[in-house]
């Protein structure tokens, strides 16, 4: 078994998948993300060593609150350490348990066919994908996160292959992720896949700033102000519009995907 | 059947007072959503804005509008009082009108005399005169019976918060009987109880033969009330405003005869959904008129109030009147007990707006239908007004027709009652453990001169053997206290009302409780796994601590401290348990001082989880304030460890959490799309 490093456990996770969830922040993520609000993640050193058995362990003894939830990996970037995340999968997937994994798919390589074995077999133990996409514009992208985006998207492609449910996740930043042009691109590009299941649209807010000031980083977007929740409902409409476009080309109009985690 | 039942189906309800056969064979379980539910009509706006202005005024007054002091407060004492008769579908105000604190004097004079002169009033001289040499109260009995250690006991605060100089409240009478069988028939039942009492006049029986006369006559100054007010309630209701009129008159009379600290309602949503189901059946009312008379009647229990001091308003954080009210719930057979009267009620909080009062709570099951708990969601995320409790875990013991007193009692309505005995401070008793019964902040001898720890740093096994003969010298008193303070309110405050609405034969639970649970487990777990270090004042008094090293603490599903919080809370009930018990009552234990942590922790000196004097406690069986550190699930879960059978009179939890940590914000919802392609 490999372990993980392990930023933190939380046992009460809502809002990261469907259902109450137990969380795993693993340590170290390569994107330096302009609004992250987990800065203390990225360092890849450091994290507390842990053994997947006692992540399964703590999850079991309070398995009756995960009874519609299941257990979410996030970060940091949990797709650094694929052999721990195969491992703690097995474990969860042969009780039974409902996995998800939260990533920005930075670490996808389409070429690496030894990395790829490792996917597939990842894959077959993931239920859910919450993929983060920060911006559907490579350079934009590499502006926000410092890193480029064509393997996020080969990602996002990838997991319609292999048909794994997934979420997209897209934060929307004023003057930053917010243009309509890119949005409705955004949603263009997802419209297209149809392993989505949902699409969550969240505000960008402040609370991340104090962390930056503790660890001593700089806090790029120091101006920038938090984004309100009316102001959002409009933007993940123009997402919407993206994905009706793209459906009613590829003729799936009619279709309905009612989504989501409503029980 | 009775012409006033038709429609319903008949059963053994018919031939023997029992309500809940009558609404297992009636109810309509309710699966749908909350689109049928009715706004409030322009009658209901009117006149709550009208209690708004009370409100408004009473605030601007320093917290009382108006007292009665001259007249003490009866069933039937008062003439009717209104907001505006032409606009309220349902009647009824403790006094001759809305706002005026009535006088309570039965339960203790000076508590009476007290409550009025804090707010400016004075009780007419010749009340004050005949109560403190005519005629005797709770009170005076209390204190005439008690010995030393109980008044040091009680003036040291290790046993605090006793319902010695105010109405112990916790009873439910089954209010809904009055709706179902009119008086008359509930005169004739009591009246065959009395005739088929013992034949040998024991002091059991004699009792029992006054207190069922006691009964009948609250029961004919009922039918007299409401006949002020105009309804005749002699017979059964003929339609749902009739029932939920006559359910309210019963509560009201409870409430102007007793000032108690908790005057819950019971479960009546269900039970008045039948009337509803019949009547929008025959089309006697809308589904608008019956929203009316539900918003006027939980108007009105939002009206009610009590006299009080503000001393009793700092145990209780506030002047609440726990008029709590229990809906939905799962049926033994299965059914869930879910009707559109459930979503009634909770819609009251979306009509008139949020409050604290009535305390609504859902008895919450995993069975209970998915749309009503979405419902419930959505009015807790709009209003923080709903409490939840487990019936999943009640339901065993209680069956399906229980409701809950104040916060967490619970007891089957009209069958089962309660002796109120607010709580034991075991943070206290650890340090007493340590000082073999001096008080650590006054210095007195309180407790039994058991030897003190001696040496520098606690022995675990040490303290704990000095800690649980401690406790049971504790429980001792306590209960013996309690013992003395139930016989002196059956005997000078005696809750007529609310027994006249309950069967012959009651089951009485005997409850007692505990504050403090956190800080003794959290303290024995320094002791066992890290170094205490005593510090003793002058006088060789234990006053601080010096803790070095890591510990774990109750709140992160620890074992090893969360059994220490087991093992205490079952010694002490055991302890409890060994004692006699006044009229039988079957002991119980709670851990839910969600409000008078606050007092308990200023009584309190340094304690040796590194708890400051004077701090707060942790509210009912809470960890203490941010030492839980593993997320609300490790919390939750080192709470629910602890054993329901040793604390069955309920184990609260108190647990704050902003909205949006609990899921997307409204219209965000994660895992929504909502792709409407023909857009």
């Amino acid at each position: 078994m490999t372990q993980g490093h392990i930023h933190s456990l939380e046992s009460f996770g809502t809002v990261d998948g469907p259902g109450t969830r137990y969380v795993v922040f693993v340590q170290g993520c390569p994107m330096r993300c302009m609004y992250c609000h987990n800065p203390d993640t990225w360092a890849m050193s450091g994290g507390t060593p842990t053994d997947p058995e006692y992540i399964f362990e703590q999850y079991k003894h309070n398995e009756p609150f995960y009874k519609n939830g299941g257990v979410t990996v996030t970060g940091g970037e949990p797709l650094m350490q694929i052999d721990f995340l195969i491992d703690l999968f097995s474990i969860f997937r042969k009780n039974n348990v409902h996995t998800c994994l939260d990533t920005s798919g930075i670490a996808f390589r389409p070429d690496d066919e030894e990395l790829m074995k490792k996917y597939d077999r990842l894959m077959e133990l993931t239920c859910l994908v919450m993929l983060d996409i920060k911006h559907i514009d490579p350079s934009m992208h590499l502006m926000v996160t410092g890193q480029p985006n064509d393997n996020i998207l080969a990602f996002a492609e990838y997991l319609d292959k292999k048909q794994v449910d997934m979420w997209i996740r897209h934060v929307v930043v004023p003057n930053l992720t917010d243009d309509d042009k890119y949005l409705y691109k955004l949603g263009y590009f997802i419209g297209g896949l149809s392993n989505l299941k949902a699409l969550d649209v969240l505000p960008y807010h402040t609370m991340g700033k104090v962390k930056y000031e503790k660890l001593g980083y700089k806090y790029r977007l120091a101006d920038t102000p938090a984004m309100s929740q009316s102001e959002v409902i409009k933007k993940k409409e123009v997402i919407l519009n993206g994905i009706r476009d793209k459906r009613k080309e590829l003729g799936l109009s009619g279709e309905h995907p009612h989504i989501g985690n409503e029980e | 059947m009775r012409s006033e039942w038709n429609g319903f189906v008949g059963g053994k309800w018919e031939s023997e007072i029992n309500v809940r056969d009558f609404i297992q064979k009636n109810y309509t379980p309710y699966d749908g959503d909350g689109s049928f539910l009715a706004g409030p009509t322009q009658d209901t706006k009117d006149l709550w804005n009208q209690v708004l202005d009370l409100q408004k005024q009473e605030r601007a007054a320093g917290g009382v509008l108006d007292m009665d002091t001259k007249v003490i407060s009866t069933i039937t004492s008062h003439g009717p009082g209104y907001l505006d008769k032409s606009k309220e579908k349902i009647v009824g105000f403790q006094t001759d009108k809305p706002f005026k604190r009535s006088l309570q004097p039965y339960g203790g004079i000076r508590m009476a005399e007290k409550a009025c002169s804090d707010n400016g009033y004075e009780v007419d001289p010749e009340i004050s005169e005949f109560f403190a040499t005519h005629r005797k109260t709770h009170n005076a009995g209390c204190f005439d019976a008690y010995n030393q250690e109980m008044r040091a006991c009680r003036s040291s605060h290790i046993i605090t918060g006793l319902p010695d100089a105010y109405g112990r409240g916790r009873i439910i009478g089954d209010y809904r009987r009055v709706a179902l069988y009119g008086i008359d028939r509930l005169i004739e039942d009591k009246q065959e109880q009395k005739d088929s009492t013992g034949r040998v006049m024991t002091d059991d029986v004699i009792r029992l033969r006054e207190e069922l006369s006691e009964q009948m006559t609250a029961l004919k100054m009922m039918k007299e009330m409401a006949a002020s007010y105009g309804c005749d309630i002699s017979k059964p209701a003929t339609n749902v405003q009739e029932a939920i009129q006559a359910t309210y008159f019963g509560y009201l009379c409870s409430v102007k005869e007793q000032n108690g600290a908790a005057m819950s309602l019971g479960r009546t949503s269900t039970f008045i959904d039948c009337f509803a189901e019949r009547d929008l059946k025959n089309g006697t009312f809308t589904e608008e008129q019956i929203q009316e008379f539900i918003d006027h009647f939980i108007m009105k229990l939002r009206c009610v109030k009590f006299a009080r001091t503000p001393e009793y308003n700092q145990i209780f954080a506030g002047d609440p009147v726990w008029v709590t009210e229990s809906i939905g719930g799962v049926g033994v057979d299965g059914r869930h007990m879910v009707t559109k009267m459930s979503f009634r009620y909770l819609n009251t909080l979306i009509n008139l707006g949020p409050s604290p009062e009535p305390n609504l709570t859902v008895l919450w099951s995993t069975r209970l239908p998915e749309n009503f708990k979405k419902f419930c969601a959505k009015i807790s995320i709009t209003t923080s007004s709903i409490q939840y409790e487990n019936d999943d875990l009640m339901r065993v013991t209680h069956g399906d027709d229980y409701g809950i007193a104040c916060c967490v009692s619970s007891m089957v309505i009209g069958k089962e009652m309660q002796f109120f005995g607010a709580r034991a401070n075991l943070a206290k008793c650890l340090l007493y453990a340590l000082n073999g019964g001096v008080d650590e902040v006054t210095k007195k001898q309180v407790g039994p001169k058991y030897r003190p720890v001696e040496g520098d740093v606690l022995d675990y096994d040490d303290v704990l053997s000095k800690f649980m003969d401690m406790m049971e010298w504790q429980a001792d008193v306590y209960v013996n206290t309690l013992n003395i303070i139930h016989y002196m309110h059956d005997k000078y405050c005696y809750e007529r009302a609310e027994m006249a609405l309950h069967d012959k034969n009651v089951k009485r639970y005997f409850a007692t409780g505990i504050a403090g649970l956190s800080i003794v487990a959290d303290s024995l777990s320094a002791i066992k796994y890290a170094k205490v270090e005593v510090i003793r004042d002058e006088d060789g008094i234990i006053t601080d601590f010096k803790t070095t090293g890591e510990f774990p603490k109750y709140g992160n599903d620890d074992d090893r401290v969360d059994e220490i919080a087991q093992k205490i809370v079952h010694r002490f009930m055991t302890a409890v348990r060994r004692h006699h018990t006044y009229r039988g009552g079957i002991p119980t234990t709670s851990i839910l001082t969600i409000t008078s942590n606050v007092t308990y922790g200023k009584a309190t000196g340094n304690t040796p989880d590194g708890r400051r004097k004077g701090q707060p406690f942790a509210p009912g069986a809470n960890p203490m304030h941010g030492r839980d550190t593993h997320g609300a699930v490790a919390s939750l879960s080192s709470v629910s460890k602890l054993p329901f059978k040793d604390a069955q009179d309920g184990i609260s939890n108190t647990f704050t959490i902003i909205p949006g940590a609990l899921g997307k914000e409204d219209k965000v919802f994660a895992g929504d799309i909502e792709l409407d392609l023909n857009k």
